[in-house]
């Protein structure tokens, strides 16, 4: 009901500010059209000025309202978000001198060269000592920032430190899968071929690489607070993206080509939650690529704490190849009899025999 | 004049110089059918006409689905049981599904970026003015022309079915990144409504090439006596990079389009490897997903060019007119647009920097991005002198060509924010994005727009649109464009990403709760008096005040020295010779002088 109102008062607004036109137009015709134009003139000139002026004062209106829900009021969670933050600030400077001068200029000359009878136009067709001055000065600046930027870039795009945590985050629909290389620091194979989620291997770990057998598996990521950590990004379906706001990075996670990212986290979760007063805090991995209907989500969580808090979760956790063996055994008696059952074929899978050697070991 | 006689025998239009007016006139109206004259038409008039009709029901259709998704946004614990009365399944319980939502930021992209902002822009002014201001009866190819349009109309015919097929149309993004556009079992979206849109937008590629072909000729070949290329408008010249941007890039995106319709439908592997969807194990491999991106952004970012240079073209020469100054530094805008129009082909992996790019290779195109700010200051600081010591006439044209001034600075300088790869780590595909482009490519060539509308529809239709209605639609909307788009750029730098449709779950991003309230609850308004635009379009063609003088706008442009409501064939007898440049007003104590005036004796020099 209240729609149809709405809908209503809609057609009404419509019909009155036609109404109003049309008389304008004819008032403006019974006044002469001179007069109409020079009124009407300068209502716009006026308006302008008061666009600008008001336009300034909500800028400043909103940046009250919203500056501190910003990430740029609280510190860079990471070492590279730091150098991102000195970048946005910089570029902030920059932009907002030239803003802030062009629209005054802009805005200014609609008011003051309003039309006027008594003024000519200046005829001014070119000067090519001002084209020289307005292409010079933008691109010192622009090489400023293009300098600051790159070298930045190169930072934190350079090549991870020796000793970095490696930790594989694989994305797919619709949430995040952590996997941790265990006590011999390599990340065992992967074949997606292999992939089997109901059977314990959602990631298509290749459990014949040994170097797989300590590998963790978790749904959330642990970090170690001030300690580089080195992601290793996959996605299994289509492209998402690891979206690391407080950390100020982000990378996609593209099927069939791994990307990388390195940071140090700087402040616990717990540092956080004092840092930004927000006792819910969390470090959130927010999807930063359209992936499909569920790609509001697409949550994961990221825990930074000390290297003690580290150690005992790590204690905790169990190599996710133990598990799956754990339940291929519980499930083989079972298999095994239905095999007995059905003729005299043997039963036991060809790739299960060393593992099984292994586990006996 | 030799092509001037073919254009003749071909229209069939008697405008032989030795017949009079009348005459010419008489058999003008004998010849034609409704059918040739207003539905397969040759006359570019009319093709424009057609051209900026069809766009604006896009635009309807678009800027309504951007309603219908704000919805959403603003009130997402809301629900309007209406919409489940009109799309049923798709907004079960009043609430828009997410299938929906994503449908609709889809379609709103590609319909404002492809079916209103390239071809209702681009077809619109280029048809109209390109003959008119260079002094030419028609097209090179009025057939080919005809052809253009109706190709846009086979793929507007397309998209419009794909919105309703029973699993939706295409809803991975604008973008539509493989492998979600290309598996239907990643999104309902990427099942049959997909399809459709690569078709579509196929046609929309012929179509654009056709027209494109034809500008570009036409303004070589087909200029009058005494226009050379230093002396045509900056409307034809921003028209003419245009056309050639589109006519190099877009058969990059058909073949983007057509390798994805045969990983879609023919099992190759050019995007798609090492892939298990919802547990399916799937056979490809050895294709790049991220050489789509490659593909479709070496069009998509010349296409946001393709959608600014026009409505630049149409600013320069609202401004000169109504500041009755000539444009400042005729060249270095040439010469600016020259440099947009190839640095806008060396740019396209800044949409990259985060898909796992080699650091190397960005660092040129963090360069050759911020490159192009140089040619955009330029412009800027060119309209700005054109304004200073004018004698500004403030007509709806006017107000627009200004508006698009500022919103033009204000959506530049945040391309410098987001052309750095250091910081693009931090804002990509945040609101930041969304309020960078709506700005910039969305809403400042809107303005252009509406100034070429405003200004050149005295001629399209010989009546005025209503001034009142007019300045309520430029102040609503220059002022809600703000409002809009500036708090989107905190919700940005708070990584709030952008395509989600609820934010509630969200620790980092709930905070913006009540700013999306207050985004789409102006956006309502501003759509609504968009609708008024449309009805004042609409109304004044049949009703608007109705133009008496050869000149309204007193401006020095060939077009206005044909005949009030020009036919086929534009002027009715010889066509005029031009003996100078376009942007004569204010010189030696003289308001405006036209091209056809030759110069006079002791005139100064510009």
């Amino acid at each position: 009901m209240s729609g149809y109102l709405i809908l209503a008062i809609l057609g009404l607004a419509f019909l009155v500010t036609f109404q109003i036109a049309k008389a304008s137009e004819y008032v403006s015709v019974l006044k002469g059209e001179e007069k109409t134009f020079l009124q009407n003139n300068r209502i716009n000139a006026f308006l302008f000025i008061v666009f600008l002026v008001l336009g300034l004062v909500g800028a400043w209106w909103c940046n009250e309202l919203f500056f501190k829900k910003t990430l740029l009021a609280q510190p860079a969670a990471s070492d590279h978000g730091e150098k991102i933050d000195i970048m946005l600030w910089m570029t902030i400077a920059v932009t907002g001198v030239v803003f802030f001068l062009t629209q005054v200029l802009l805005f200014w000359f609609a008011w003051k060269y309003q039309y006027n009878e008594k003024r000519k136009a200046y005829y001014f067709a070119h000067n090519n000592k001002l084209e020289l001055i307005w292409t010079v000065v933008p691109a010192i600046f622009l090489t400023v920032l293009v300098g600051f930027g790159l070298f930045y870039w190169f930072k934190i795009t350079g090549d991870a430190p020796k000793g970095a945590q490696v930790v594989e985050i694989t994305g797919k629909q619709f949430n995040w899968m952590m996997r941790y290389p265990g006590k011999d620091a390599v990340l065992g194979r992967k074949n997606y071929r292999l992939t089997d989620a109901s059977n314990g291997n959602a990631l298509g770990v290749d459990w014949e690489d040994g170097a797989s057998h300590d590998d963790l598996e978790s749904t959330e990521m642990h970090l170690v607070v001030g300690k580089p950590v080195h992601l290793v990004i996959n996605a299994q379906d289509v492209i998402h993206d690891v979206g690391l706001p407080h950390f100020r990075l982000k990378m996609d996670a593209v099927p069939g080509i791994p990307t990388t990212m390195w940071f140090t986290p700087k402040y616990t979760t717990a540092q956080m939650k004092e840092i930004t007063g927000n006792k819910d805090f969390v470090y959130e991995i927010a999807c930063d690529q359209m992936c499909g209907a569920g790609h509001y989500s697409m949550k994961g969580l990221i825990i930074v704490e000390t290297q003690e808090d580290y150690d005992k979760w790590l204690a905790e956790q169990k190599p996710q190849y133990l598990t799956v063996m754990a339940n291929r055994q519980q499930a083989a008696p079972a298999a095994a009899r239905a095999a007995a059952d059905s003729a005299k074929i043997t039963a036991t899978p060809a790739a299960a025999k060393p593992i099984a050697q292994q586990l006996t070991k | 004049m030799s092509s001037e006689i073919t254009q003749q025998g071909q229209s069939g239009v008697a405008t032989v110089p030795a017949h009079d007016h009348h005459e010419a006139h008489h058999a003008h109206h004998h010849e034609e059918s409704f059918i040739s004259k207003y539905v397969f038409s040759q006359d570019h008039k009319m093709i424009a006409k057609q051209f900026l009709i069809t766009g604006m029901i896009w635009a309807i259709i678009g800027g309504l689905f951007s309603v219908l998704f704000r919805l959403q946004l603003g009130y997402p614990e809301m629900s309007f049981p209406f919409l489940e009365d009109i799309f049923g399944k798709w907004a079960a319980g009043g609430r828009i599904t997410n299938e929906f939502y994503y449908a609709l930021v889809t379609m709103h992209g590609t319909i404002l970026v492809f079916f209103v902002l390239t071809a209702g822009l681009s077809g619109t002014f280029a048809n109209l003015l390109i003959p008119l201001q260079i002094g030419a009866r028609d097209m090179a190819s009025p057939f080919l022309n005809m052809l253009s349009y109706w190709f846009f109309f086979l793929a507007s015919v397309i998209m419009f079915a794909s919105l309703f097929i029973q699993t939706g149309p295409a809803a991975g993004g604008w973008t539509i990144y493989p492998p979600l556009s290309a598996l239907g079992q990643a999104s309902e979206g990427s099942k049959l409504g997909m399809d459709f849109w690569l078709v579509s937008m196929a046609m929309f590629i012929v179509s654009s090439l056709l027209g494109g072909l034809n500008y570009i000729s036409t303004i070589l070949n087909m200029r009058t006596k005494g226009m050379s290329m230093t002396r045509v408008p900056l409307t034809v010249w921003a028209i003419f990079f245009t056309a050639v941007l589109g006519v190099l890039s877009f058969p990059v995106l058909l073949s983007g389009a057509i390798l994805l319709l045969f990983d879609r439908n023919l099992g190759t592997s050019f995007y798609l490897s090492d892939i298990v969807v919802k547990g399916e194990i799937l056979p490809n491999e050895g294709g790049s997903a991220i050489l789509f991106q490659h593909l479709f952004w070496f069009l998509g970012h010349p296409e946001v060019y393709i959608i600014l240079l026009p409505a630049m073209g149409m600013v320069s020469e609202v401004m000169s007119v109504n500041a009755r100054k000539p444009i400042f530094g005729y060249l270095a805008m040439v010469g600016s647009m020259f440099a947009i129009c190839l640095l806008a082909f060396l740019v396209w992996a800044h949409h990259m920097f985060v898909t796992g790019l080699n650091p190397f290779l960005g660092a040129f195109f963090v360069l050759l991005t911020l490159l192009i700010a140089v040619p955009s200051a330029i412009k800027v600081f060119n309209w700005l002198t054109t304004l200073w010591r004018g004698n500004l006439r403030f007509t709806p044209p006017m107000l627009f060509a200004i508006g698009f001034v500022s919103l033009f600075i204000s959506g530049g300088l945040t391309g410098i924010f987001l052309g750095n790869s250091t910081l693009d780590l931090h804002l990509h595909d945040t609101y930041f994005v969304v309020a960078h482009f709506h700005i910039v490519m969305g809403v400042a060539s809107f303005f252009g727009m509406f100034a070429g509308v405003y200004h050149w529809f005295p001629k399209m239709y010989g009546r005025f649109l209503n001034n009142t209605m007019a300045y309520i639609h430029f102040w609503v909307t220059f002022v809600g464009a703000y409002l809009i788009v500036w708090p989107m750029h905190y919700s940005g730098l708070a990584g709030m990403p952008r395509r989600y449709t609820d934010y509630s779950n969200w620790e980092s991003f709930k905070q913006f709760a009540e700013m999306n309230r207050f985004i789409s609850t102006v956006a309502m308004v501003v759509f609504a008096v968009q609708l008024l635009f449309v009805f004042n379009f609409f109304y004044s063609i049949w009703k608007g005040r109705k133009v008496t003088s050869q000149n309204p706008w007193g401006s020095n442009t060939l077009e206005w020295t044909t005949p009030v409501n020009p036919g086929h064939g534009n002027w009715p007898g010889e066509i005029p010779e031009v003996h100078r440049w376009a942007y004569d007003y204010g010189k030696d104590g003289r308001e405006y002088i036209s091209q056809v005036e030759p110069i006079g004796e002791g005139e100064s020099k510009h």
